[in-house]
């Protein structure tokens, strides 16, 4: 008979350290664990099957005349086809590169020079740029303007002046045949 | 323990078992509070009933409206000509959006004004900045429910603004909106969030409460309750004092919604969404207009970073700023009653977050991107250096002894040696 009761730790030092260890590794798999299964929550949020389904359009461009220009939608965005007059392509073309806000050269822009197939959404917060129907306003380029903070785009769909960081995005496309294209 | 304080059997049996009328008793009733509230002091209680307005017309909403991008605008729409009083609860919703932000403003000012954020109420002070930001998400995710120009424009430039986060920011926004611009799922999940964050806020509201009441409401004087002498039950004080206040609000408040019910609103939105037509001038809420005109302020890059970075960065960075404001005011003085520069720089202050109001309504060209920067930079300056600055140059009015000195003509007996 021992009336002697010590702590198990004092009995067995090593277990202060061996608790320790297994709390830790508890603890660490449980946050691991859980912060995995974290993800399926936030993946639903990423576009669907249905929508990434929708990633490509088909254009016919027979119908768009020079000097033309038309907007279709592609992934639920405007995308601007513009058939350029050989004016509008001598003038993307004249420009000295180097001074541009965001160096691009014409060639590098439109993989047919007579049509330039640009997302016309204004990269510096989302507008839409007018200059698609005739009578819009094009800006002193005589590309695009947005009328909600001024950017102007010339008409290679390059940024020149006002608040936008970047020239309007290409989106991929490949030519069908020169009649068609598909946009994704 | 039951209370000794009840009489009744029933109450008795009750409160034994779960200690409501307690509670009640203890909170709302015998609570004390300082004597010497003056009506700024009202525009806690009335957020807090403003938020449940919003929660019952809310519910009542949702039960009649269609989260789908064919249906979202006709349904708003059906709420309004064939749901009965469905007029009147969405004009309720829509004003009350406003007047919940009128409020909150006011509640804020009060604590700028009369230091209400300095120990120990630090947490209090924070506690309502996250409620606010809260709020902020609500009403933005609310106003794209339905479905007008200003909603699809307002919601595609503001998720646009994460596009300004380096390597990451494209993805984001995509994730935000899951598609490749804002679409139905963007409606869906929007009008989820919007039924989830009020129940965010109304737990956020517990907890703000839950801190009020570990040290009981400050006062114009700012100075600490000394005792019994300086307190008044809140019932049937304040209950009395904050039912006048709220049928002087519910007068304002219910004027607007009869007879202008649109008056905050922009007659953009009465068009239905049209992804491929941007309307010319784009304006967010005018509870939003401050926070815009800081956005929009930044015109120029610095070094390597983008001025729409900077722009996004700065505009939250205004409402983050509110969170270490205790830490940033280094004076001892809670009250601007006793610190005469303090007063003067907190006018000033008003003026310019009204100024940013004002320049955030109007488009960012010629002298107004000046005014901008110009208001933008004492917004931060103020909090930022004078107000730090001031805490060890000025020199505060002597403080009253007590609040009931200060209150009464002699001051009420202490009944303590001092």
């Amino acid at each position: 008979m021992t009336d002697k009761a010590t702590p198990a730790s004092l009995d067995h030092p090593e277990d202060g350290s061996r608790r320790d260890f297994l709390l830790i590794t508890t603890a660490t798999v449980g946050a691991v664990g859980a912060a995995l299964a974290a993800w399926p929550f936030i993946d639903s949020m990423n576009p669907a099957a249905d929508v990434l389904a929708l990633a490509s359009t088909d254009v016919d461009l027979s119908p768009v005349q020079e000097g033309q220009r038309i907007t279709v939608v592609w992934r639920g965005k405007p995308v601007f086809i513009s058939h350029r007059t050989a004016k509008e392509i001598e003038e993307a073309r004249a420009v000295k590169v180097e001074t541009l806000p965001d160096p691009q050269t014409d060639e590098e822009r439109a993989q047919n020079p007579e049509w330039l197939i640009a997302v016309g959404i204004c990269t510096h917060l989302g507008c839409i740029p007018l200059g698609q129907k005739s009578g819009d306003l094009r800006g002193e380029f005589g590309g695009w303007f947005c009328p909600c903070h001024g950017s102007v785009y010339d008409t290679a769909g390059r940024i020149r002046k006002g608040p936008a960081p970047t020239n309007l995005e290409v989106p991929p496309y490949t030519f069908g045949d020169d009649n068609t294209i598909r946009i994704g | 323990m039951a209370n000794p304080k009840w009489i009744d059997a029933t109450v008795k049996w009750i409160d034994y078992r779960l200690p409501v009328f307690t509670f009640v008793d203890h909170h709302l009733v015998d609570y004390p509070t300082p004597r010497n509230l003056n009506y700024w002091w009202n525009f806690g209680s009335l957020a807090g009933i403003v938020l449940v307005i919003m929660i019952a017309t809310g519910i009542f909403l949702a039960m009649s409206y269609t989260p789908h991008v064919d249906h979202a605008f006709a349904s708003v729409e059906r709420i309004m000509r064939d749901v009965n009083y469905g007029w009147l609860m969405r004009y309720l919703h829509m004003n009350g959006a406003t007047m919940f932000f009128i409020v909150v403003y006011i509640h804020i000012f009060r604590g700028l004004y009369y230091g209400s954020y300095k120990a120990p109420r630090e947490l209090l002070w924070i506690i309502g900045v996250l409620i606010l930001f809260a709020m902020m998400a609500t009403a933005f995710v609310g106003y794209v429910l339905p479905w007008g120009q200003m909603s699809f424009w307002g919601a595609t430039v503001i998720t646009n603004l994460f596009s300004a986060i380096p390597l990451v920011g494209p993805k984001i926004v995509t994730w935000l909106w899951g598609g490749f611009a804002v679409d139905n799922p963007t409606l869906n999940r929007f009008f989820a969030l919007h039924y989830l964050l009020p129940f965010i806020i109304f737990g956020l509201v517990f907890v703000h409460l839950w801190a009020l009441h570990s040290h009981k409401s400050s006062n114009p004087l700012g100075i600490d309750v000394k005792g019994e002498q300086d307190t008044i039950p809140f019932h049937p004080y304040y209950t009395a004092k904050d039912s006048l206040g709220l049928g002087v609000f519910l007068i304002v408040y219910l004027a607007f919604v009869f007879f202008a019910p649109d008056f905050f609103g922009e007659p953009d939105n009465y068009i239905e969404a049209n992804p491929l037509q941007t309307p010319p001038h784009i304006v967010p809420e005018w509870y939003f207009l401050p926070f815009y005109a800081i956005l929009r302020a930044i015109t120029f890059d610095i070094w390597f970073i983008s001025a729409k970075l900077i722009g996004v960065v700065m505009m939250f960075g205004s409402i983050a700023v509110l969170l270490v404001l205790p830490w940033l005011d280094t004076s001892k003085v809670r009250s601007a009653r006793f610190r005469p520069l303090y007063k003067q720089f907190f006018w000033l202050f008003f003026v310019d977050c009204l100024a940013l109001g004002y320049i955030g309504a109007n488009p960012p060209e010629g002298l107004f991107v000046i005014a901008g920067q110009v208001a933008t930079f004492w917004y931060f300056f103020h909090f930022l250096v004078i107000v730090p600055v001031l805490g060890k140059l000025e020199r505060p009015r002597p403080l009253p002894e007590s609040i009931s000195a200060a209150v009464t003509r002699r001051g009420v007996k202490t009944g303590r040696a001092s």
